[in-house]
C-alpha cells in the first residue's frame, strides 16, 4: 500500500461522489441542489487537478485533461449561480437551477471518466 | 519546453494544494458564520460569492475592508485566522517558485530550451561548431567577420559564459554540453535544413570522432570537418568518409617540407588560407642543410618524416636515450647548451623546438640562437595564450595548432574551390607561385586577400547566366569591370576556372566564359562584392557590358523597347 495512491484515489473518487451528490434531484428545483455541495465539489476537484500535475505518461495526460474539463464546467456553474443571484438579481429560478445543474452534470461525466481511468490503471498494474 | 512545465507543475503541487485548502477553509468559515445588520440584529452569513471576493482581496494583502457590510465579531475573529493562514499559504508558494527558478537543473533545462528555439529560428545557413576553445573561437570570429552564422556546442559551462562577452556581430546560440551526445547535436541544429556543415574541433579527438560518426549517420550529406591528433583516429575518421580531417602536426610538417622545397609555393598557400583582412604572413624561407629536432613525440615524428622526404639530414635530441638506425640521437634536454652543441648546433641550418611545453620550446630557441645567431628557428606553440612570449622572441616559423586548424577550416568551408586550387598549386614550380604572389600583392598590398568562388548559374550570377544562356559572349575582362565606372578594372585576381571536369589555373583576361563555369577569385572584399553585384543584377551587368544605364521599372522598360523597335 502506498499513501500517495490512497490520497490520489481518495480525491478522485470524492470529486466524483460530491459531484453526484450535487447533481442528484429534480433538475429545476433549487431546494435539491445545495450551494455548499457545489463549493465542496469545486474545492475537491481543484485539489484532484493539482494532484495530477507533473505526470508525463499518456494516462497521466488524460487524467489531467478530464480534471481540467470538470473544473471548467464547475467553475462555469458557480459563476453563473453567483451572477444570477448577485448581479442580475433574478435569483434561483427553475431555469437558472437547470442550467447550473446541467453544467455540473457535464463535470460529473468528466469525473466518471477520471474514475474509469483510475480503475483501468489499477487493473493494468495488477499488483 | 514540456520538460520545464512538467518540472514546474510537479514542484508546485504541494504549495498549490495548500493554497486551495486555505482558500476553501476560509471561504467555508465565512459562508457559515452569521453576520450582523446595521441595527445590530443577526443577519444571514455571506454568500460564497462574497466570501470568495473577500478572501481574494484579503489573501493577496490588498485589504479593501469589510465589504459588503460591516462584520459581526464572530466574522472578525474568523477573518483574523484567515489573514494569517492565507499569508502563510502565499509565502510558501512564492518561496517554492523562487527556489525552483534558482534551481540549477531548472536553469539548465531552460537554457536548453532557449538554445533549441534560437537554433530552430535560424533562417540563414549556419555551421555547427563543436568545441569552442581556442580553435573554435578563432573559427567563430572568422565566420562572424564574413557574416556567416554559426551555433556553438561547448563542454565547459564557464567557456560558454565567456562567449557572451566576445564582441561578435551576430548572436551565436551556444550551449554547454557534451557534443558526443547525438541528442544535443540534434538540438544544435544538425537536422536543421540550413545546416551547412559541422566542425568537430574539440580538444578531445575521441569526441571529434564521435561527432563525425554521429553526423555521418544522422545527416549523411552534411560535410564534417574533424580535428585529429593521432594517425589511428585520422584513419578511423577517414574510414567512414569524414570530409576533411585536420591533423595540425601533420599539416605543419607538410608545410615545413613544402617551405624547404618551394618557399614561394608555401607562401602562396599561406596567403590564400590566411584569415581575410589580417596582415599578410611573413615570408619564410627555411634553409637546406643539417636540421636539429628537439622532442620526438607525435609532432617530432611528423616533422622528421617531412624533413626526410626532402632529404634533409636530421639530428634528434630526446630526453630518453633512443637508438634509431641511420639517425644521430643525442640524449638530453635541448634547453641546455651541452646537448645542443653535441648535436652540432653551430653548423646546423635549422632547429625545431617541438616539445609539448611552451617554456621549454622558448628556452631551446633562445639557447640555440645564442650559440648560432644565424640558425633558422621553428617553434611549436602549444597555447595561443602564450602568444606574447612567442611574439617577443622573433622566431622564424611558429606552429600554433589552434590557428592552423582555424585557417584550414575557414578556407575549406567558405570556398570549396580553394582546396582544389591549393592541391594543384602544390604541384607547381616556385617561380609560378612567385608571379601569383606578385599579382595578389598588387591588389591587396600587405593583407590577406578575400577569396570567393562564384559559379555562373541562376542563383549566384543571375544576370550573367541569362546573358550566357542567350548565346551572347562574355569575356572575363568585361565581367571584371567596376560597376560604378566601367573604365576601371576591379582589383581582382582570377585564380582558377573550372568548366565541367577541366580546370584552368590563372585564366587569362580574354577567356570566354560559359554558363556553369566556376570561378575562384581573390581580391579585396569590396571589389568581390561589386563583382558579385554585376553578375547578379541585370542593370549593373548591362552597364558593365555596354556602358548604358538601363531603365529599371517596367513602364520605362516598355517605353525603351518601343523606342528601339524600328518603325
Amino acid at each position: 500500500m502506498n499513501l500517495e495512491k490512497v490520497v490520489f484515489g481518495f480525491f478522485i473518487v470524492l470529486a466524483a461522489t460530491m459531484n453526484f451528490g450535487f447533481f442528484i434531484g429534480d433538475i429545476d428545483n433549487p431546494v435539491h441542489h445545495h450551494v455548499f455541495e457545489l463549493f465542496v465539489t469545486i474545492v475537491v476537484n481543484l485539489i484532484a487537478t493539482v494532484l495530477k500535475f507533473g505526470d508525463r505518461t499518456q494516462i497521466g495526460a488524460i487524467h489531467l485533461a478530464t480534471s481540467l474539463v470538470a473544473d471548467l464546467q464547475l467553475i462555469a456553474a458557480a459563476i453563473y449561480w453567483a451572477y444570477s443571484v448577485h448581479v442580475s438579481g433574478v435569483g434561483m429560478t427553475p431555469g437558472v437551477t437547470a442550467s447550473v445543474v446541467s453544467l455540473a452534470a457535464g463535470a460529473m461525466l468528466a469525473n466518471v471518466v477520471s474514475v474509469v481511468i483510475l480503475i483501468a490503471e489499477t487493473v493494468m498494474m495488477r499488483r | 519546453m514540456d520538460s520545464v512545465i512538467f518540472l514546474m507543475l510537479r514542484r508546485m503541487r504541494a504549495p498549490l494544494i495548500v493554497l486551495i485548502a486555505i482558500y476553501a477553509i476560509s471561504m467555508l468559515g465565512l459562508a457559515l458564520i452569521p453576520g450582523v445588520d446595521a441595527n445590530g440584529r443577526p443577519a444571514p452569513p455571506m454568500s460564497f460569492f462574497h466570501a470568495f471576493y473577500f478572501v481574494s482581496y484579503t489573501a493577496t494583502t490588498i485589504g479593501f475592508g469589510e465589504i459588503p457590510s460591516a462584520f459581526s465579531d464572530a466574522q472578525r475573529m474568523w477573518t483574523v485566522l484567515c489573514i494569517y493562514l492565507t499569508v502563510v499559504g502565499w509565502t510558501y508558494s512564492i518561496v517554492t517558485l523562487l527556489g525552483l527558478l534558482q534551481d540549477k537543473g531548472f536553469q539548465a533545462a531552460f537554457a536548453k530550451i532557449r538554445f533549441a528555439r534560437s537554433v530552430r529560428r535560424l533562417g540563414e545557413p549556419f555551421y555547427l561548431i563543436c568545441g569552442c576553445g581556442e580553435t573554435g573561437t578563432l573559427i567563430g570570429s572568422a565566420l562572424d567577420r564574413i557574416g556567416t552564422r554559426f551555433v556553438v556546442l561547448e563542454l565547459s559551462e564557464h567557456r560558454v559564459q565567456e562567449l557572451d562577452l566576445l564582441e561578435w556581430r551576430a548572436d551565436a546560440p551556444a550551449l554547454a554540453g557534451d557534443a558526443r551526445e547525438p541528442e544535443l547535436l540534434k538540438l544544435a541544429g544538425l537536422l536543421h535544413p540550413k545546416c551547412r556543415g559541422v566542425l568537430a574541433v574539440t580538444s578531445n579527438e575521441e569526441a571529434n570522432l564521435a561527432v563525425a560518426i554521429a553526423v555521418r549517420l544522422l545527416r549523411p550529406n552534411v560535410p564534417v570537418l574533424a580535428r585529429a591528433r593521432s594517425d589511428s583516429v585520422s584513419a578511423n575518421m577517414a574510414s567512414f568518409g569524414t570530409d576533411h580531417i585536420i591533423n595540425p602536426f601533420r599539416r605543419f610538417a607538410d608545410q615545413l617540407a613544402l617551405a624547404v622545397r618551394a618557399p614561394d609555393v608555401f607562401r602562396l598557400e599561406q596567403l590564400l588560407t590566411g584569415i581575410p583582412d589580417e596582415p599578410a604572413p611573413e615570408p619564410h624561407r627555411p634553409p637546406r642543410g643539417d636540421w636539429i629536432v628537439c622532442g620526438y613525440g607525435r609532432f617530432g615524428h611528423a616533422i622528421v618524416a617531412a624533413l626526410d622526404s626532402e632529404a634533409q639530414p636530421v639530428t634528434l635530441i630526446t630526453p630518453e636515450p633512443l637508438t634509431l638506425p641511420d639517425r644521430r640521437c643525442i640524449t638530453g634536454v635541448g634547453t641546455e647548451a651541452e646537448p645542443l652543441v653535441a648535436a652540432g648546433v653551430r653548423t646546423a641550418v635549422g632547429i625545431v623546438a617541438g616539445t609539448d611545453n611552451d617554456v621549454n620550446n622558448l628556452s631551446i630557441a633562445v639557447t640555440a640562437r645564442e650559440l648560432n645567431p644565424s640558425i633558422f628557428v621553428v617553434m611549436r606553440q602549444n597555447h595561443a595564450s602564450n602568444s606574447a612570449l612567442f611574439d617577443a622572441f622573433v622566431g622564424d616559423f611558429a606552429l600554433v595548432p589552434s590557428r592552423l586548424i582555424a585557417q584550414e577550416c575557414i578556407a575549406t568551408l567558405t570556398t570549396p574551390l580553394l582546396s582544389e586550387f591549393l592541391g594543384r598549386v602544390r604541384l607547381q614550380e616556385n617561380h609560378w607561385a612567385a608571379e601569383v604572389i606578385a599579382q595578389l600583392e598588387s591588389v591587396c598590398p600587405g593583407q590577406v586577400p578575400d577569396i570567393r568562388g562564384i559559379t555562373l548559374n541562376i542563383s549566384e550570377a543571375r544576370a550573367a547566366y541569362l546573358h550566357l544562356m542567350a548565346d551572347a559572349p562574355l569575356v572575363l575582362a568585361d565581367a571584371m569591370r567596376d560597376n560604378t565606372d566601367r573604365d576601371i578594372r576591379l582589383p581582382l585576381v582570377p585564380l582558377m576556372l573550372r568548366r565541367d571536369q577541366s580546370v584552368i589555373l590563372m585564366p587569362p583576361a580574354h577567356t570566354l566564359l560559359k554558363a556553369g563555369d566556376a570561378l575562384l577569385i581573390a581580391g579585396p572584399r569590396t571589389a568581390l562584392t561589386r563583382l558579385k553585384l554585376s553578375l547578379q543584377n541585370a542593370n549593373a551587368f548591362d552597364y558593365v557590358l555596354h556602358g548604358r544605364s538601363a531603365p529599371g521599372g517596367w513602364i520605362w522598360r516598355a517605353r525603351a523597347a518601343r523606342k528601339a523597335r524600328p518603325r
